[in-house]
């Protein structure tokens, strides 16, 4: 216990960051890697892929009403919701992958949260001005300048935050259709919802709470270092080279003194307000900002770049041991990632190429499982469900198989004839199956169902039980 | 009142609750916290204001409390909800009640639409007695099967659900076996019994069996044990047992016969939704054509 009593800091007050503006080679793959990801992001509704006269020709669409997926030449129904499992498992391992080789690039480079913070940080500048005049017009007093400076600032966020949700709702609905509704303003309560809801969280997000999502709230930033290892390349200050730091005067000698001349340039371009010369800490998002500030000082005191740069620990041990720097592709971490990998890709790949264009359902009734008819005869009942998954039309004989002298109706209007049953394309038919067959000798045989297609291209087979004892 | 404890990591005063050592410190309310309770205690004037709010002594306003100014309600809301379905019921209902049997059994959605409402209905008035599945028990008929009491046309069946089975109603189906414990010994029940099982088993049969069905029995049952549904008279040939197939209980049924009553549904059920149920027993596997 000090004799001052200090109290005890719970919670450090949040610094908010005003990143300077600074150029460079990972600054330019971050501009890229924004234009990209954003470009996808708004044109991928847009992109058209004909799929016939009675679906969609949108490339890429989740259609809630109709409960259809399509992506370019995939359809999914929403029993085959599995791929996305797929995609998720597939994402979160490549996720993983990644990281052991090249740490958090996913985070600095690609995440929505950093490229939406890039944008509204762009934003700020360009009507604030840079770190300095930014952080001067915050301070100070509420003037004219301040007041429309940070109205304007405010005001692009929320047009962005509307471009965001007005983004989104396109992947649900036929994007040019929407587009012409949203423009009158006519658009159906619910997508008006998320347009308001996503316009809001990205205001949030971007323009308030941006490094804090990457700290307190997102998990992936909190077990990515799990998947570093030693040979995993981080941003890191190399302390062998840059120690002591100091002030450094055109003509001083640089000996007996580190290459860092403590101009904090890496500090004021960071985003999430770290100093990175304390080492790997859990806020660094490896955007490499500073790695572009300090390569422009080294550049300027006339000292070799890379003080600050993309590296692995064991690099630096090899170094120190006088050994050649090697760094490993193929290790037992990213060997198993990409073992992964493969297997869940080809079991994903295996399903779409097998995916079958129909399917059999048949239910057995449960109440009452069977009856008994006045001459004997033993009735089952079965909801039978034949899915068509094309865009045609399909002509469907059912038959029934493995119980002696078995007869089969379908109770339905018109009394349909099993041997010519219409199941109109993307579609669902539904009959009620009666089954009456002479009392069998066992209490449950097995019987098949076969519904095959007219042209013979498709055969669907179910196996079921025909009761005719017990409750 | 105790001296007032001070904290010493954070200078904070105790309440003075103490357990396992570690003391409560009387920190105040956040005042986010604060600010959202009075935020919620104002909000909620908007309420009384909008929303039926607070019981009335006199009981005036809609069950016995204040209206808002909106005249908002729940069961307002209720009764809306109620019409909008019965408006959009209505479009079916009036085609469904213009159709005859066989025009409903042909068309496929309005075939889908009684099926709909009788199966509702059934669970509703109808599953206490016939089972949720309408496969029965003894004493209720299994509606699944092809044995008829008094009829599997759609029209038969429906009559059946309008007016009851020995019910109330003046039109009700009504039939009565009389109890032959009195007319006849009990070795004579027992050889009826036997020829009765002969109808669908060929067990063989004393001849006195015969004579005496013959004479007492076939005049509703039939000669052959055919039965007769204008009587609800029940087959006895076929594999279908009303109160069991063992030749003890068809005895017990000729000593003191137990009969069944089904109410009558005229009123307490609309003619359309009785003729959805019709169409929906109908369906359930063992329905006649006229």
């Amino acid at each position: 216990m000090s004799d001052a009593a200090q109290p005890i800091k719970y919670f450090e007050k949040r610094e908010r960051a005003y990143p300077k503006r600074i150029w460079g080679r990972y600054r330019k793959l971050k501009w890229v890697a924004m234009i990209v990801t954003l470009g996808i992001y708004y044109l991928a509704p847009f992109l058209r892929w004909d799929r016939g006269a009675h679906a969609p020709d949108q490339a890429i669409l989740i259609d809630m009403s109709s409960q259809r997926g399509y992506f370019f030449f995939i359809e999914i129904w929403p029993q085959e919701v599995y791929y996305l499992t797929g995609i998720l498992v597939l994402a979160a391992v490549a996720l993983f992958f990644v990281t052991s080789l090249a740490g958090r690039v996913w985070c600095g480079y690609t995440c929505p949260q950093t490229v939406w913070t890039d944008l509204f940080v762009w934003v700020e500048r360009i009507i604030q001005g840079d770190r300095v005049k930014r952080m001067k017009l915050a301070k100070g007093p509420w003037s004219l300048e301040k007041i429309w400076k940070f109205a304007l600032t405010h005001s692009l966020w929320i047009v962005i935050g509307m471009l965001t949700g007005g983004a989104w709702v396109f992947y649900f609905n036929d994007a040019p259709t929407l587009l012409e509704q949203i423009i009158h303003f006519e658009v159906p309560w619910s997508v008006g919802g998320w347009i308001v809801a996503l316009t809001f969280s990205t205001y949030l997000m971007a323009g308030f709470a941006r490094e804090q999502v990457c700290m307190y709230m997102c998990p992936y930033s909190r077990f990515q270092s799990a998947m570093f290892d030693k040979e995993t390349m981080v941003i890191g200050y190399d302390e062998d080279r840059g120690e002591p730091r100091g002030r450094h005067k055109k003509g001083d000698t640089w000996d007996g003194r580190g290459d860092c001349v403590d101009c904090t340039l890496c500090v004021q371009v960071c985003p999430v307000g770290i100093d990175i010369r304390d080492g790997l800490q859990m806020e660094c998002i490896a955007c490499g900002l500073c790695v572009d500030a300090c390569n422009q000082i080294m550049e300027k005191v006339e000292r070799p770049a890379g003080l600050i740069r993309y590296d692995t620990t064991h690099n630096r041990e090899a170094r120190l041991s006088g050994k050649p720097e090697i760094t490993h592709v193929m290790r037992p971490r990213t060997f198993w990632y990409m073992a992964v990998l493969v297997v869940v890709g080809g079991v994903m790949l295996y399903g779409l190429l097998n995916r079958s264009a129909s399917e059999l359902h048949v239910l057995h009734d449960r109440n009452p499982l069977y009856v008994t008819l006045s001459d004997g005869t033993i009735r089952n009942g079965y909801d039978i469900r034949i899915l068509n998954k094309t865009h045609n039309d399909i002509l469907f004989t059912l038959t029934v198989d493995g119980v002696q002298n078995a007869q089969m109706r379908i109770q339905a209007a018109g009394n349909p004839d099993p041997s010519a049953l219409l199941v109109y394309a993307d579609s669902v038919a539904h009959y009620r199956v009666f089954v009456s067959a002479p009392k069998p000798s066992a209490a449950r045989s097995n019987l098949t169902f076969t519904a095959a297609s007219a042209n013979g291209e498709i055969i669907e087979t179910y196996s079921g039980l025909f009761l005719s004892a017990g409750r | 009142m105790s001296k007032i404890e001070k904290d010493d990591h954070t200078g904070v005063e105790t309440t003075g609750h103490e357990w396992d050592g570690i003391k409560e410190l009387n920190n105040p309310a956040p005042r986010w916290w604060l600010g959202v309770f009075v935020i919620t205690v104002i909000w909620s004037i908007g309420y009384w204001v909008v929303y039926p709010a607070w019981p009335t002594l006199s009981g005036d306003g809609e069950r016995g409390g204040t209206t808002g100014n909106t005249g908002w309600t729940q069961y307002s809301q209720l009764a809306e909800s109620q019409a909008e379905i019965m408006a959009r019921r209505a479009a079916y209902l009036d085609r469904f009640d213009a159709a005859t049997f066989e025009v409903i059994q042909a068309d496929s959605g309005l075939y889908a639409f009684a099926l709909a409402g009788g199966a509702s209905a059934f669970k509703d008035n109808c599953a206490t007695c016939h089972g949720t599945g309408g496969a029965g028990a003894s004493g209720y008929p299994n509606l699944n099967d092809d044995d008829w009491l008094w009829g599997g046309t759609v029209g038969a069946i429906e009559e059946t659900i309008k007016f009851g089975i020995r019910a109330s109603h003046d039109e009700t189906r009504f039939s009565e076996m009389p109890a032959f414990a009195d007319i006849f010994a009990e070795d004579e029940i027992s050889d009826i019994a036997d020829y009765v099982l002969n109808f669908s088993a060929n067990t063989g049969f004393p001849a006195r069996g015969k004579t005496l069905y013959d004479e007492q029995c076939s005049l509703c049952h039939a000669d052959n044990g055919t039965g007769d549904r204008f009587q609800g008279a029940p087959n006895l040939s076929d594999a279908i047992w009303f109160y069991g197939s063992k030749k003890g209980e068809i005895e017990a049924q000729i000593r003191k016969p137990k009969h069944g009553v089904m109410p009558y549904w005229n009123v307490r059920l609309s003619d359309s939704t009785i003729r959805q149920l019709a169409i929906y027993v109908h369906s359930l596997g063992g329905g006649e054509t006229e």
